[in-house]
C-alpha cells in the first residue's frame, strides 16, 4: 500500500471541507467579517464623498477595504486550519501519517484560497447593489493585487504556524497580531509620501506598499503601473522563502525537543 | 534473532533534553510477528522512545532501522507501514467517527476505503457510532476509534502508547483479544507501552523493561519470572525497582 501526494492532499482537504460541514458558525464566519467591513467602509465612504469627495473617488476606501482584506482573510484561514490541529491535538497523527510538510502546506495554502474566496468575492458581489462600486471594474490588475496579497498573507502564515509549532498556543494571538503591524507601512489609505521617512523606509520593503500604490494609480490616475506589481511579487517571492525556511527551522526545532506530541500551551 | 527476521533495530539510541538524559544508549530489536511490551514507571522514557520511533522525537545519538530502511533519515520510505495509538493524541473532535475514518483513510492512501471502515467499525462495534462526532463518545468508544484508525493501513508495525489506560476491566480484555487477534490473522508487530504489568504479560511474548532512560531486563514473561522467582511480573518489576533506588 503506497499512496500519492493527490490522496494525501485531497484527504486534507476531505477534513478541512469536514470541519467546515459541522460547524455553521465556522462557515458564517468566513463571509461575515468581510461583508460586515465593506458595509461599515461604505457607509464612510459615502458620507467622505459629499463631506470630501477626493477621498472617495472611483470607490477607492471600499477598494482598499476589500484588497486589503484578502490579506487578512488569506492568513487567518491558513493560520485557523492549522490552529484547528493544534486544538483538537491531531498534529502528531499528521505527522506519523505519510503526509509529507510540503503536501500540508499545499493543503492548507488550497484551502485558505478556497477560504479566502467564499469570503471576499460575496462581500464583493454586495458592494455594487450597496454603494454602486464595483470592484471588479480594476480588470485584470485586481487578480494581480488580489494574489500578491494572498501570497503575503501565507508568507506571514508560515512564520506564525512555526511559530505555533516552536512555542505552542501560547503564541496564538500572533495569528491576529502580525497582519495589523504591517498595516500602518502598507499605505492602504494613504499615499506613501504621507508618512515620516523613517517609515517610508521600512515600507519600500512590503509587498503590501507596492500593491496599493499601484491600486491608488489605477483608480484614481486610471494609470496601470506594471513594474509596483512585479516589484510586490519579487518581495513575496522573498518573503515566502524566509516564511518557509521560519516554518521547517521551528519544525525542525519542534521534532528535537519533542514538541509534536505534545502541542498545547 | 537473525537480521532477516527483524522488523526493527535500535542501536545506542539516546535523546537528552539539554542536561537531561530521557533515553539512554537503548538498543533493542524486534522480530516479526511479535508482541512487545514497553514496561516502566512514570519517566523510565517509554514514550520518549516510542516517539523517535515514530519520527515524533528527533535523537540525540544512535540509529533506528525499520524494515531494512534507515528510518532517521528516510522515514516516509516506511511511514505507510506503520501505525499508532496514544492517549496524549486526539482525533478531530468535530468530525464524526465516519469521516475521521475516511480522512485517515486518505492520508494513508487506503484502496476500498469503504469496504476498510466497514470492517473495522463491525470489528471494534462502532456501526451505531459512525455518525457521531468524536466529542460525544466516552472515553472507551473514542479508544476503539483510536485503534480503528490505527488499523485503517492495515500496518505491519503498530506502536501503542497506553492504549487501555482509562477503560474499564471488560474494555481492555476486549482491546487485548483484538490486538492479539490482529497480530495472529496479519502477523503485524507491535510494540506497546504500559503501566499495566498483568496486561502486559497477558498479551506480549517478549517484554523490555526500562528504568532512567535505561533498558534495565528483558525476556518472556515466563523467562522473567523465573529467572527472578517470582510468581509475576509485578513482583519482578517491583524488585527491579527497589534495585534502582539503591543505585
Amino acid at each position: 500500500m503506497n499512496t500519492s501526494s493527490y490522496d494525501r492532499i485531497s484527504a486534507l482537504l476531505l477534513r478541512y471541507f469536514f470541519l467546515l460541514r459541522s460547524s455553521w458558525p465556522r462557515l458564517l464566519e468566513i463571509a461575515y467579517w468581510p461583508t460586515v467591513q465593506m458595509i461599515i467602509w461604505g457607509f464612510t465612504s459615502l458620507h467622505f464623498s459629499q463631506a470630501s469627495p477626493e477621498l472617495t473617488t472611483g470607490g477607492i476606501l471600499i477598494s482598499a477595504v476589500l484588497i486589503w482584506d484578502s490579506l487578512f482573510r488569506s492568513h487567518i484561514s491558513y493560520t485557523l486550519s492549522f490552529l484547528e490541529e493544534m486544538w483538537s491535538r491531531n498534529l502528531a497523527n499528521l505527522f506519523v501519517s505519510p503526509l509529507r510538510s510540503w503536501e500540508l502546506i499545499l493543503s492548507l495554502a488550497t484551502v485558505s484560497m478556497i477560504r479566502t474566496l467564499i469570503g471576499m468575492v460575496p462581500a464583493a458581489l454586495l458592494a455594487i447593489p450597496f454603494f454602486g462600486i464595483s470592484i471588479f471594474d480594476l480588470g485584470l490588475p485586481l487578480l494581480g493585487f488580489f494574489l500578491n496579497l494572498v501570497f503575503t498573507g501565507w508568507a506571514i502564515s508560515q512564520a506564525v504556524t512555526g511559530i505555533l509549532l516552536r512555542y505552542g498556543l501560547g503564541a496564538e494571538s500572533l495569528t491576529w497580531m502580525l497582519p495589523f503591524l504591517l498595516a500602518p507601512f502598507s499605505c492602504i489609505y494613504y499615499p506613501l509620501e504621507t508618512l515620516p521617512n523613517w517609515m517610508q523606509l521600512i515600507s519600500k520593503f512590503l509587498s503590501t506598499t507596492y500593491v496599493f500604490e499601484g491600486m491608488r494609480a489605477l483608480i484614481l490616475e486610471d494609470e496601470w503601473i506594471p513594474h509596483l506589481l512585479w516589484k510586490a511579487l519579487a518581495l513575496n517571492g522573498i518573503y515566502f522563502v524566509v516564511g518557509l525556511t521560519l516554518f521547517c527551522v521551528a519544525l525542525r526545532a519542534a521534532r528535537r525537543r519533542g514538541l509534536l506530541l505534545q502541542s498545547g500551551e | 534473532m537473525t537480521q532477516i527476521e527483524s522488523l526493527l533495530e535500535v542501536s545506542h539510541l539516546s535523546k537528552k533534553f539539554g542536561s537531561v538524559s530521557a533515553v539512554s544508549e537503548l538498543s533493542f530489536s524486534l522480530s516479526r510477528s511479535s508482541i512487545v511490551g514497553l514496561l516502566g514507571g512514570n519517566g523510565a522514557g517509554k514514550t520518549t522512545t516510542l516517539s523517535m520511533i515514530l519520527g515524533l522525537l528527533e535523537p540525540s545519538a544512535g540509529s533506528i532501522q525499520l524494515f531494512g530502511q534507515d528510518f532517521i533519515k528516510n522515514r516516509h520510505a516506511v511511514l505507510h507501514r506503520m501505525n499508532f495509538c496514544s492517549p496524549y493524541v486526539d482525533l478531530p473532535q468535530r468530525l464524526t467517527v465516519s469521516e475521521n475514518l475516511r480522512v485517515f483513510a486518505g492520508l494513508y492512501g487506503v484502496k476500498n476505503a469503504s469496504e476498510k471502515i466497514a470492517h473495522l467499525a463491525n470489528d471494534f462495534r462502532l456501526v451505531e457510532l459512525m455518525n457521531q462526532p468524536i466529542r460525544r463518545l466516552s472515553s472507551g468508544q473514542k479508544t476503539r476509534v483510536s485503534l480503528a484508525k490505527a488499523l485503517i493501513n492495515c500496518p505491519e508495525f503498530l506502536l501503542l502508547d497506553e492504549p487501555t489506560a482509562s477503560l474499564s476491566p471488560d474494555v481492555s480484555h476486549w482491546v487485548r483479544s483484538r490486538l492479539a487477534d490482529y497480530r495472529d490473522r496479519t502477523g503485524s508487530t507491535i510494540l506497546f507501552a504500559s503501566h499495566d504489568m498483568r496486561e502486559v504479560e497477558l498479551l506480549c511474548d517478549h517484554i523490555m523493561i526500562m528504568s532512567r532512560g535505561r533498558l534495565i531486563e528483558q525476556g518472556s514473561p515466563e523467562e522473567l519470572k523465573q529467572h527472578y522467582g517470582r510468581d509475576s511480573l509485578e513482583e519482578v518489576f517491583l524488585e527491579l525497582s527497589k534495585g534502582r533506588e539503591g543505585e
